[in-house]
């Protein structure tokens, strides 16, 4: 039988050996890790424009870094629609940069491509985090994906298909005099006689609330973006 | 003389079939069930449990001697904790898909029965090369039921191996369809039932 002084130096000693090691190995993994978080949210970024990967670029981290560097341009804007100077998407403190909205513009051969937007809120169990792209006309949906959410598999995880997202594409959030009406998912299949169609999706049959939260953030979103929309759409038709 | 004595090599081949940790002693279950939906999660998920199986194996039987009775389960868990934890952080650094999609479930490595099961029954008794090789066939004997639960799952729920389709769309073509039961838990209930009762039927376990 061991004594107690032995039994509490022998718990300290082992406790403080291994806090030891977990925080040398944590530190020295620490900047790959985060450079990992990172490409994934750019990951969704590039999906979301219409980026896919191919059997000669797999999205590795450093491709993905690459494609990001050469085709995407990042920058900030506020709520009148303004460009920030000198503010990278990094650079933004939640805290203290209240009214500072990343912007993720797609060049190909020097001309807009399409933009990105985060999207974030409710789904049933949690928040939702995704990116919305929109066509270069500022009025189009381009594609939209989610990086992280915990939805019900088989239903509000459905978001995360194929099937779900393609239908948003080449949709409308802006009606015929330029207001901003947002995407809704409704009931079931969308009726395409409908004067409505235009900024419909098909919905997801058993996940009402999420597609109902998914409705309300992604227009509370474009919201905070449709004054710097409202000017890429003025220029685009003129 | 034989790279492993013959008690040595029953420490490691019994685990794999005639006592088998998931099958026969239907420990770690929840985690057979919930990373058995692709191949290539069931393997990375295997490969996590032998590095931390063998390693906190290894480390108690080091210590078995020098651990005090009254504080034994409380040590072997910040053992097994650790080396959970840094299995989770490797992970994340250089297989960070995967990670993703493994989520909680490498955390929750340190719940899994088999690997307190190993500590407090092998490790605290044996040597450390006997206990490393405990660890590593009790491992393999919960690896090759996931992979073998993963294998029909995911042949039978989306069509593929390894990410690679094998149906072909012919088939699909003629109204062949997907299962998507198997996707889901229930499909690996089933799946390991089966199992199970299949290696009953062959092995004859004793006392039944």
């Amino acid at each position: 039988m061991h004594s107690n002084r032995y039994t509490i130096f022998f718990t300290m000693l082992t406790t403080m050996i291994l806090a030891f090691v977990l925080s040398s190995v944590y530190s020295s993994l620490e900047e790959q890790t985060e450079r990992n978080v990172q490409a994934d949210i750019k990951k969704n970024i590039l999906s979301s424009l219409g980026f896919t990967p191919s059997e000669d670029m797999p999205w590795t981290t450093d491709n993905v870094e690459k494609i990001f560097k050469t085709s995407i341009t990042s920058f900030v804007i506020d709520e009148t629609g303004s460009v920030i100077p000198d503010m990278l998407p990094e650079d933004i403190d939640p805290k203290v940069d209240t009214d500072a909205y990343p912007l993720y513009k797609k060049m190909i051969d020097g001309k807009v491509d399409g933009f990105a937007i985060p999207i974030s809120g409710k789904g049933l169990w949690g928040t939702m985090y995704g990116y919305f792209a929109i066509e270069p006309d500022g009025a189009t949906a381009k594609g939209i994906t989610f990086y992280k959410h915990v939805e019900t598999p088989g239903l509000g995880a459905e978001v995360d298909k194929p099937w779900f997202q393609q239908n948003y594409k080449g949709k409308k959030f802006i009606d015929d005099d330029g207001v901003l009406v947002g995407i809704q998912t409704v009931k079931g299949k969308v009726d395409q006689s409908s004067p409505e169609a235009y900024h419909q999706v098909d919905g997801i049959s058993g996940a009402t609330i999420t597609s109902r939260g998914l409705n309300e953030f992604l227009l509370k979103d474009l919201k905070i973006y449709d004054s710097y929309l409202k000017q890429i759409r003025k220029n685009f038709n003129s | 003389m034989a790279l492993l004595s013959k008690s040595s090599k029953a420490a490691v081949s019994d685990p794999l079939m005639s006592n088998n940790p998931i099958s026969l002693q239907v420990l770690g279950i929840c985690s057979a069930l919930a990373v058995t939906t692709k191949l290539d999660i069931a393997f990375v998920m295997t490969l996590a449990v032998i590095a931390v199986l063998c390693v906190s194996n290894t480390v108690i039987s080091l210590l078995r001697n020098m651990i005090p009775s009254k504080v034994r389960i409380i040590v072997q868990l910040s053992v097994i904790a650790s080396m959970v934890i840094l299995t989770d952080l490797v992970l994340q650094a250089y297989m960070y898909d995967i990670s993703k999609q493994l989520t909680v479930f490498v955390s929750l490595i340190i719940t899994n029965c088999i690997i307190m099961g190993r500590a407090e029954a092998y490790a605290m008794q044996n040597g450390p090369w006997k206990s490393f090789l405990d660890g590593l066939g009790n491992a393999l004997g919960y690896g090759i039921i996931l992979i073998a639960v993963a294998f029909f799952r995911e042949l039978l729920g989306s069509g593929t191996i390894y990410g690679v389709k094998v149906i072909p769309d012919a088939l699909y073509a003629a109204g062949y369809e997907n299962m998507g039961l198997m996707v889901l838990s229930p499909g690996a209930f089933i799946i390991l039932g089966l199992i199970v009762w299949a290696q009953r039927i062959v092995g004859k376990v004793e006392g039944e």
